[in-house]
């Protein structure tokens, strides 16, 4: 057995967690800004930081992730790292040229209690940033909440910084996509675009982890939203913030200093979040619903209608993120499948009642725990207790569903060992339809495997 | 194509301010073979500037996810916020094969005491002893190591009274590491401050006594995609018994148990060299640098130990096991280098694959034009005979240098000073010695440490080789270019590739990736001429 030490006897803890459904936020404040065009992400803190946090989004997307450092060592623990971050932004705007340094903090320079706002004014007094070149900052203490925390403060910097209360007036809706994948980025554009509203989202990864193949190494790849278009985003009519920990940060900030009203709604994954968005977006906008948009809803029906005999009733665990885990536990309330454990190691106000509210009085013997000691370990006890039919999460959850026996299905971050999230979206609903057929894959493979021969299927 | 490697070098570092190109000019070096047979002098183990876009990772890395990761039954537990935990769970492909279905196994698990923002404030201290406590309570592991990471040395966390005191309450080994991210300029310091707590909390723990002729230690090898099952293969064949390897697929009481042996073998000589020395000094037990990356090393390292322990029977059957093992190699070199002939490769990497690895290359026939370390020493490149002259810089200053001394009971030197030089004389090798990186590359060959990401591109340019091998970081962008990736860390998930067998999956590999199609179909059918009339018009 992969996980031999762990029993069905829960231990109360309260010091130690073991297997993480979690990570510290500067990975978060990274990706959040690989999304902004021709922005080098920089990592303020010893070297460690920066490049665990490439390897995982580039084992996660096998795409090129470039990000600096300021390489604290011993000397810049006792003095502070503000000599190494100038050097660095000199560096970095002579060496590798971007039109931003977005920098985060990390726990050491937030343990040092470096003044990322003094320091960045000094660099500007100092001559280091180019006329017309910008250097941002968001503070990620990798002791607060999780790498979900760590894109929404980002996000919100991108607001801070960018967002111009006095930038033309227009008739664009602001979208502020959350932590999705790429292919998730590009498919809400996509969906606006059949809806025929004009946008202007950020973070937006689309075309920077998902670069074509072309012979060369684009250091700073086509994709990304542009500075100029997150300054007009204070001139836009409204914002629509998708996954209310990832989003409503930046929501609230855009509305507090540009005045552009604003909402948050859970991830558009599944039919109902779907449903939402597509209905807020038009309403916002004062559009009419294409056929097209409404005909990709109708196959997502026909499909749960055609094949919900595999899914019903099955049980199910999942882990992750919270604003994934809510979305998806709606999508798999809806197709009468029982969402029983739910974890996220994101501390998370309002987990339980957004849960809650995602089964909507199904599952009552749900067990749902977020923050503190809410591991894959005591998820995995739980299964020892009663085992499932499907996990869903992300790749360390092979290891049980090897123990276990239990079909998995790979969402959620960070995927090591399967490609595909990065291409084929789970938002909208195209992306449900994605979803549903990957968790019948595994469950009717499942089924095909373990079915005595007299039974096994031909027209299932 | 005549590239001058000196022109290169002005190139790589022609866009760098000024201070920061004239560093960096000292870290690139075009080798030279000298009448006296010493190499240029090479500056490494200093500090990565900031803001380069470095391959380097942090202390914490080299000690807790290089070298005592990888023992599958000492107890990791990570103080500090989730992340470092986190990043090190699982992502180093160290296989372990417990003895029993039952035996103690954590190597899938990652724990934390993820620190929260009280716990900067107030203190760290009392969450870890809680978490030791439940760490216990849930594993019943026989040894439990804490490691620090950023914030804990800054906060004044003293993991070491923690550890003290849960041994004292537990009956368990339980040790800590200072291994703050900051405290070098790369994982090598964190390799320092492994090999200081393994001699200091495991080593000479277990006198179980063992009967075999012929006892080693295999020192650095972290059993990376199998290669120490390989490796423990090819010598279990030959009848040598290994006590212990540091540290793939080991346990806790083979480490406490290895000043047993009577010969010590450095695969990986950064990481772990300081256990070597350390071990001689307290027992007596000989080191001799080995490589068994490349059919021809590894026939030539086992000779080496052969010659060491001098018996005709072991001569005998290290010779019967070379023959078996390269009658297999050949058909495979034979066929892959008639494929490969010719062809040029690059190596930034670790503290020793590129070095080793160029061995792989050369007998398939491809030429090394570039290489160097992401955390080697001047030793690693030049040899060991720099190590007295070698000024220890503030960076350094910090790491503990135990000292040693040979123990009252236990030291017992395995060969006479005479019997060494006699085998010396025998051999090309050398005991307790390293000759680098450099001496076996070609002239005219660039040599650069803590290569940057701006320099990995400029050289990718101008030379175009036909592999580049580097880590995860590298690989996709280098592959962006059109040129296959190696990756040295994790085998790209493949191996394993040391030994004989592992020789076998390397050029096989190479092969498939120096040969792959897709890199000729980069560019579409309608790029040469875009603009096209219908054929077919519409009227």
């Amino acid at each position: 057995m992969l996980l031999r030490h762990t029993t069905d006897e829960v231990l109360e803890r309260t010091a130690l967690t073991v297997n993480p459904a979690k990570t510290c936020q500067p990975i978060g404040a990274m990706y959040a800004a690989l999304g902004l065009h021709n922005c080098l992400p920089h990592s303020h803190g010893s070297q460690g930081c920066c490049s665990y946090h490439r390897s995982t989004l580039t084992r996660h997307y096998k795409e090129p992730v470039m990000a600096a450092t300021s390489s604290f060592t011993e000397g810049t623990s006792v003095f502070g790292g503000q000599a190494n971050l100038l050097q660095a932004i000199q560096t970095i705007f002579g060496v590798y040229n971007p039109d931003v340094i977005a920098v985060h903090t990390t726990c050491l320079s937030e343990t040092i209690g470096d003044d990322l706002v003094q320091i960045i004014a000094k660099a500007v007094a100092e001559g280091k940033v180019p006329a017309g070149k910008h250097v941002i900052h968001c503070n990620t203490p990798s002791y607060v909440g999780s790498h979900v925390t760590g894109f929404s403060s980002m996000t919100k910097a991108l607001v801070t910084y960018f967002a111009d209360p006095s930038a033309e007036k227009s008739k664009k809706i602001n979208l502020i996509p959350g932590w999705v994948e790429p292919s998730d980025m590009r498919e809400l554009k996509c969906l606006a675009h059949k809806l025929g509203i004009e946008i202007v989202m950020y973070p937006d990864t689309s075309d920077v982890l998902d670069a074509p193949q072309t012979g060369k190494h684009e250091f700073y790849p086509r994709g990304g939203t542009t500075v100029d278009q997150i300054k007009s985003s204070g001139g836009s009519i409204a914002t629509l913030g998708l996954g209310l920990s990832s989003s409503s940060a930046a929501v609230e900030a855009l509305q507090t200093k540009c005045g552009v009203a604003g909402e948050t709604l859970e991830l558009p994954i599944g039919l109902q979040a779907t449903d939402r968005f597509i209905d807020k977006l038009r309403t916002l906008a004062g559009v009419t619903v294409p056929d097209a948009v409404t005909d990709e809803r109708g196959r997502l029906l026909d499909m749960i209608a055609d094949m919900h005999q595999y899914v019903h009733g099955r049980r199910v665990a999942l882990f992750g993120d919270p604003d994934q885990l809510v979305s998806l536990t709606e999508f798999l309330t809806l197709l009468d499948m029982k969402p029983v454990y739910i974890v996220t190691g994101t501390p998370t106000p309002q987990f339980e009642n957004r849960i809650k509210t995602a089964l909507g009085g199904n599952v009552p013997e749900a067990k749902i725990k977020a923050g503190a000691q809410a591991d894959m370990y005591l998820m995995h006890q739980w299964i020892k207790q009663e085992t499932v039919d499907l996990l869903i999460g992300n790749t360390y959850g092979k290891y049980i569903a090897r123990d276990e026996n239990i079909p998995f299905v790979r969402h959620g971050f960070p995927i090591l060992d399967r490609v595909g999230h990065s291409y084929f979206p789970t938002v909208g609903y195209d992306g449900a339809m994605r979803l549903l057929e990957k968790i019948l894959g595994v469950l009717m493979d499942r089924q095909d495997r373990d079915a005595p021969e007299e039974r096994f299927e031909l027209t299932m | 194509m005549s590239i001058d490697p000196r022109v290169v070098k002005d190139e790589l570092i022609q866009i760098y301010p000024k201070k920061l190109r004239q560093k960096r000019s000292e870290q690139i070096v075009v080798t030279e073979h000298r009448e006296d047979s010493s190499v240029p002098e090479i500056k490494a183990n200093v500090r990565s500037s900031p803001g380069i876009i470095t391959q380097r990772g942090c202390t914490y890395a080299g000690c807790k996810g290089v070298v005592i990761g990888p023992s599958r039954d000492i107890l990791s537990l990570v103080h500090g916020p989730i992340g470092c935990s986190f990043y090190a769970w699982l992502t180093r492909r160290n296989q372990t094969r417990p003895e029993s279905p039952e035996a103690q196994n954590f190597i899938n698990y990652c724990l934390s005491t993820d620190m929260q923002d009280e716990n900067i404030v107030f203190g760290g201290e009392k969450k870890l002893k809680v978490a030791v406590r439940e760490a216990f309570q849930l594993f019943h592991p026989k040894a439990i190591a804490i490691f620090s990471t950023c914030p804990v040395g800054l906060i004044g966390d003293d993991v070491h009274a923690v550890a003290r005191e849960m041994k004292a309450e537990l009956g368990i080994n339980v040790f800590g590491f200072s291994c703050e991210g900051y405290r070098g300029v790369s994982q090598s310091a964190g390799h320092h401050i492994a090999n200081n707590g393994l001699f200091k909390h495991i080593i000479g723990l277990n006198e179980t006594p063992h009967d075999e002729k012929f006892k080693v230690n295999l020192l650095g090898e972290y059993n990376i995609g199998g290669d120490g099952f390989v490796l423990e293969n090819i010598l279990t064949r030959c009848g040598i018994k290994q006590i212990s390897t540091f540290s793939g697929n080991s346990t806790y009481d083979t480490m406490a148990n290895s000043h047993t042996a009577d010969l010590n073998l450095v695969m990986c000589h950064r990481s772990i060299n300081y256990v070597a020395e350390m071990m001689e000094k307290r027992f007596g037990i000989p080191w001799m640098k080995v490589n068994f990356i490349g059919a021809d090393s590894s026939a030539k390292s086992l000779r080496k130990i052969a010659e060491y322990f001098d018996d005709a029977e072991l001569t005998a059957r290290v010779e019967e096991v070379i023959a078996e093992e390269m009658a297999i190699v050949e058909a495979t070199r034979a066929t892959v280098k008639a494929r490969c002939q010719g062809k040029t490769a690059m190596l930034f990497v670790g503290g020793s694959r590129a070095h080793h690895y160029q061995m792989l290359f050369t007998e398939i026939g491809m030429k090394t034009i570039a290489a160097g370390y992401e955390f080697g020493h001047r030793d690693d490149y030049e040899g060991r005979k720099v190590l007295p002259g070698l000024k220890v810089d503030a960076d350094s200053r910090n790491i503990e240098e135990i000292e040693v001394v040979p123990d009252p009971e236990r030291y017992r030197p395995r060969r006479t000073p005479e019997q060494l030089a006699k085998i010396e004389g025998l051999t090309e090798m050398e005991f307790r010695d390293y000759i680098g990186m450099m001496p076996e590359m070609d002239e005219d060959t660039l040599v650069i440490d803590d290569l940057s990401h701006h320099e990995t591109e400029r050289l990718l340019e101008i030379y175009r080789p036909d592999i580049f091998c580097a880590g995860i970081k590298e690989k996709y962008a280098v592959q962006k270019m059109g040129i296959p990736c190696k990756q040295l860390h994790s085998y790209d998930y493949g191996g394993p590739y040391a030994g004989f067998k592992g020789a076998i999956n390397f050029f096989n590999d190479i092969d498939r990736m120096v040969n792959m199609k897709i890199w000729s179909y980069v560019n579409p059918p309608w790029q040469a001429k875009p603009e096209q009339r219908a054929e077919v018009a519409a009227d």
